[in-house]
């Protein structure tokens, strides 16, 4: 992964396979005090302990197609790389935490790269997962919420190409904003 | 700023539409492999490039959406072609400038790109 809304892309699709109805990504620069801060919760099944303790371990996965699971580990080494981390949390039938700590202005701490993108994908093949993102610069902030989105759209689907540009564009200049 | 006002406009637009897409069962599916394996070798730009081309050229009988790991984790980013009648087509080691020239070529006139195909990459 080259990106670090790459690997937010990656895992927003555990917490898919997980069956979660509610995700919440938030994402929180704070240039001055040189943290990047990147979490993940969802309402999905959730882990047991057993299972929690190795989920950052290639050789573990739930996944039937091979046995080894690259996503949490790769996001891990993109944070400790940094001299950051990654804590993830866990209760069966609850859901699961993911938070993902960086040094903002290592030398090795990958771009932000284009959520607007990642989101777009995200929101797009799943009409049934409300998706909450909230992206917080210094003391600025932008917050998509498709709950807002399906209200309007009614029975139009999120997957709609002009409504997926339409989030796409939306979400751009939102971020945009928050550097300006 | 990308409205809400405009998003509702975006609407009112593609439920006039939905009709006539109703009536047609012949609609072409593309898949795009999201697993992480895909997404590493850069599926997401590629995802988003077929999604914007079945926007653009407004599309209607096209279906673009996502799949986990289809098992050659060295071809990825996977896009397969599922089309009524007719054969499988899957694109391996694709880019988002491909993906474009899958749609013009492929979905649009009907011409598989046998150079991107998987049995041109084996």
């Amino acid at each position: 992964m080259l990106e670090l809304s790459l690997h937010v892309l990656d895992i927003v699709n555990n917490s898919i396979k997980a069956k979660a109805t509610e995700i919440e990504i938030e994402i929180n620069e704070q240039v001055l005090k040189n943290t990047l801060t990147i979490s993940i919760k969802d309402n999905g099944c959730g882990m047991d302990k057993e299972f929690l303790k190795t989920v950052t371990d290639p050789f573990k996965t739930i996944r039937t197609t091979r046995k080894v699971g690259m996503g949490l580990s790769m996001f891990q080494a993109a944070a400790e790389a940094t001299g950051g981390k990654l804590k993830i949390s866990s209760k069966k039938g609850v859901g699961t935490l993911v938070c993902v700590t960086f040094t903002y202005d290592h030398i090795d701490r990958q771009p932000l790269g284009n959520m607007a993108e990642t989101m777009q994908i995200l929101t797009s093949g799943n009409d049934s997962i409300d998706f909450i993102y909230h992206h917080i610069k210094e003391d600025k902030e932008f917050l998509f919420d498709t709950r807002q989105i399906k209200e309007i759209l009614g029975d139009v689907s999120l997957a709609n190409p002009e409504i997926t540009m339409w989030i796409r564009g939306h979400i751009e200049e939102g971020l945009a904003e928050l550097d300006s | 700023m990308k409205s809400l006002a405009e998003l509702e406009a975006i609407k009112n637009k593609i439920k006039n539409q939905v009709e006539v897409r109703r009536e047609s069962d012949s609609s072409t599916r593309i898949v795009v492999g999201m697993a992480t394996c895909g997404i590493a070798a850069g599926a997401r730009p590629v995802l988003a490039a077929l999604v914007d081309e079945v926007g653009k050229r407004n599309l209607a009988n096209v279906n673009v959406s996502q799949t986990g790991c289809i098992g050659m984790c060295r071809l990825e980013p996977i896009v397969e072609v599922f089309e009524p009648g007719k054969e499988r087509v899957t694109y391996v080691k694709m880019t988002e400038e491909k993906a474009r020239k899958i749609i013009a070529e492929h979905i649009v006139n009907g011409k598989v790109v046998t150079e991107f195909t998987i049995g041109a990459a084996e």
